[in-house]
């Protein structure tokens, strides 16, 4: 007996009692996905890489690593030195956090340039925003587990922020640190979160991802929306299978980003410093702070930000809330950018100046991020916190200024 | 548009580095992992004069012995001397309570001193003690100034005097900055020979930081090998699906 699928034998016996073709079907044979896109939709395949990069290094880190404060800091040198490949898997590790979130980055510009965050596409927006928020407290929390000093300090600089809120402040730290100051109950603690707590609320957030991408169909470096235009089939005149397609080209993709990857984790894992930073290497003493407590470079355009606001009414708190609204802002993205244009192939030259000046100021926000304070960085870091939130209030006002161009009714391709 | 802003952007950022503190002048280490001779002198002179106070916590001597090219026989009767036995990480017998009573400080372990203060810092700071009546060692260091560790290595080097320059900054005030040493009193080596043996101990610390280091590149040619050739086959077969795709 043949089921909805057409399929027999076992597969056939599956699929009465489990969607498995189907599904198959759905989401790579039959799911279509425009023939034109270009360098900038690989960033989504590779995320997944890195992804489940992180989730299988981390299984086995955990296999050897000791959350107690007495004991993780040599469980890491232990990993490095006396498990077999141990030193491999902890590289994978440590740049895979950091891989994790240059390719994150270069896949939320990409949905800048091309207007991927537009109607209908709200929700995967804010699906992928939470997935950069869910990843930064991930990689924030992974960061103590070495338990060095910068894991210590970075820690303590962090969860201090929460005691500038008024009221709640004070007993909101304490309740996130399990203590007074970061200790060993906090490194449990962060521990439990970091193998578990966030990694499942990650990965639930990259299904709804993925199955809001699929619903609606890729956008694409046009902008056009391809199922407008459907051959006798109900196919995409545009549109190519994903499987083979795609799969096929992804693995290109992939191979080139793990010539990078592999690159960096054998010749240079520790990145000069920034992918695993030097004070580091010194166990966390709570007796002796730092003379530079620098986050890692990817939360240092935040850190900038929230450095930047200088104290007013007697409170630090404008800085905590300004470095949270630059995150919250992305949120409303899809409706403060008005223009009907998606893709800025066909946007006006208001838009390709303010984007460029938005990624400009974030580029020079995560350089000065880095470094100590001066009373020069501190005014170029407070101009281009005001360039990056800028962005966001001039977006809605710009289709009143901006010449579009016309958008083709097909995608084109080189 | 675009370009014209990041050239501006990169034009303010080299302006903005250059605030960086000024300490004294670091000394490119001469050091080379594939110099085994040199590891086993670095070794020797660590567990002379470093070990009473400093361990290396993490690194086993019968791995140290593998990869520098001793025997755990050579080993146990030359470098151990604390009745470990050769399977044992690198401990010393100093009482980490009390030490932190005589130098006012628990000298720290050392196995991944290389990564977290870099080779040329340490060169340096092996390098630079000299004398201070003020200090309650009777010497400083100009690498980290007030330093709480005696000068273990006089033997070798002898003892430096100090050189120091003075000048009148903006305010008047009389600023004295460390030029140089001039020996007060020779040492056991030639100052080239304590150079030499400084690099390697240094070395040795290098190669404890991160052991695998050599076997970890050596791997990491042939990943990239693989990878490359990897890559031209997904290539070919992406090219040959997409060949029909217009």
């Amino acid at each position: 007996m043949a089921n909805t699928q057409g399929t027999t034998g076992v597969l056939g016996w599956i699929d009465e009692r489990f969607p498995l073709t189907k599904m198959m079907r759905e989401h790579l044979t039959e799911y279509y996905a425009p023939k034109n896109f270009n360098f900038w939709y690989f960033f989504g395949s590779l995320a997944i890489l890195v992804l489940v990069n992180q989730i299988l290094t981390g299984i086995w880190l955990t296999m050897n690593y000791k959350p107690a404060a007495a004991d993780a800091f040599a469980s890491v040198e232990y990993i490095m030195r006396d498990v077999d490949w141990g030193w491999l898997i902890r590289y994978m590790h440590s740049t895979g956090a950091s891989a994790f979130f240059i390719v994150v980055y270069l896949h939320m510009f990409r949905a800048l340039i091309y207007g991927s965050y537009k109607k209908p596409r709200e929700l995967i927006w804010i699906f992928g925003v939470l997935i950069f928020l869910c990843l930064m407290a991930e990689a924030f929390m992974g960061y103590l587990l070495p338990w060095g000093q910068m894991s210590y300090w970075g820690a303590q600089v962090i969860i201090n922020l929460f005691s500038a809120l008024p009221v709640i402040g004070p007993d909101l730290s304490v309740w996130i640190r399990g203590d007074f100051v970061v200790s060993d109950a906090t490194l449990n603690r962060f521990f439990a979160l970091h193998v578990i707590a966030l990694p499942l609320v990650l990965v639930g957030l990259v299904v709804a991802h993925i199955i809001a991408l699929h619903e609606v169909g890729s956008n694409n470096p046009d902008g056009v929306e391809i199922k407008k235009l459907k051959d006798e089939k109900g196919r995409p005149l545009d549109g190519i299978p994903f499987h083979p397609y795609y799969t096929v080209k992804d693995f290109v993709g992939m191979m080139v980003f793990l010539i990078f990857f592999a690159a960096v984790i054998f010749f240079m894992p520790e990145m000069g410093g920034y992918f695993l930073e030097h004070p580091n290497f010194d166990p966390a003493d709570p007796m002796k702070t730092p003379p530079h407590i620098a986050p890692v470079w990817y939360f240092t355009p935040f850190y900038a930000i929230l450095r930047a606001v200088p104290s007013f009414a007697g409170t630090q708190v404008w800085g905590v809330l300004a470095m949270g609204a630059a995150i919250v802002m992305l949120f409303f993205l899809p409706w403060l950018d008005r223009s009907p244009v998606k893709s800025i192939r066909y946007r006006g030259f208001a838009f390709k100046f303010v984007l460029a000046a938005f990624v400009v100021s974030f580029l020079i926000l995560g350089y000065l991020g880095a470094l100590p304070t001066t009373p020069g960085r501190t005014t170029l870091a407070q101009v281009c916190s005001i360039v990056y939130f800028a962005f966001f209030f001039v977006l809605p006002i710009l289709p009143a200024i901006e010449k579009t161009k016309p958008v083709p009714e097909r995608v084109t391709t080189k | 548009m675009k370009k014209i802003l990041l050239a501006l952007a990169l034009l303010i950022l080299p302006g903005l580095t250059l605030a960086a503190s000024e300490g004294y002048p670091l000394m490119k280490a001469p050091i080379d992992p594939h110099d085994k001779a040199s590891l086993q002198r670095g070794a020797k002179l660590f567990v002379n004069y470093c070990m009473g106070c400093h361990s290396l916590e993490h690194q086993r001597y019968n791995r140290m012995a593998r990869d520098i090219g001793l025997t755990d026989e050579q080993v146990r009767e030359n470098l151990i001397f604390t009745g470990a036995k050769v399977g044992d990480t690198m401990k010393n017998a100093m009482p980490k309570g009390a030490a932190k009573q005589w130098f006012g400080v628990t000298p720290p372990d050392l196995t991944v001193i290389s990564r977290s203060r870099g080779v040329d810092y340490l060169y340096t700071y092996l390098q630079t003690f000299y004398q201070d009546p003020t200090r309650p060692f009777g010497v400083n260091n100009a690498a980290f100034p007030n330093a709480g560790m005696p000068h273990v290595l006089w033997e070798l080097q002898g003892m430096q005097k100090p050189v120091f320059e003075t000048h009148k900054n903006a305010e008047g005030n009389v600023i004295k900055t460390l030029k140089g040493f001039e020996l007060a009193q020779p040492g056991k080596l030639s100052p080239p020979e304590f150079k030499e043996a400084m690099a390697d101990l240094v070395n040795f610390l290098a190669y404890v930081g991160e052991p695998i280091k050599l076997e970890r590149q050596r791997i990491g040619i042939w990943v990239l090998l693989f990878l490359g050739l990897a890559f031209v086959v997904f290539y070919l077969l992406k090219k040959e699906y997409w060949k029909d795709v217009h």
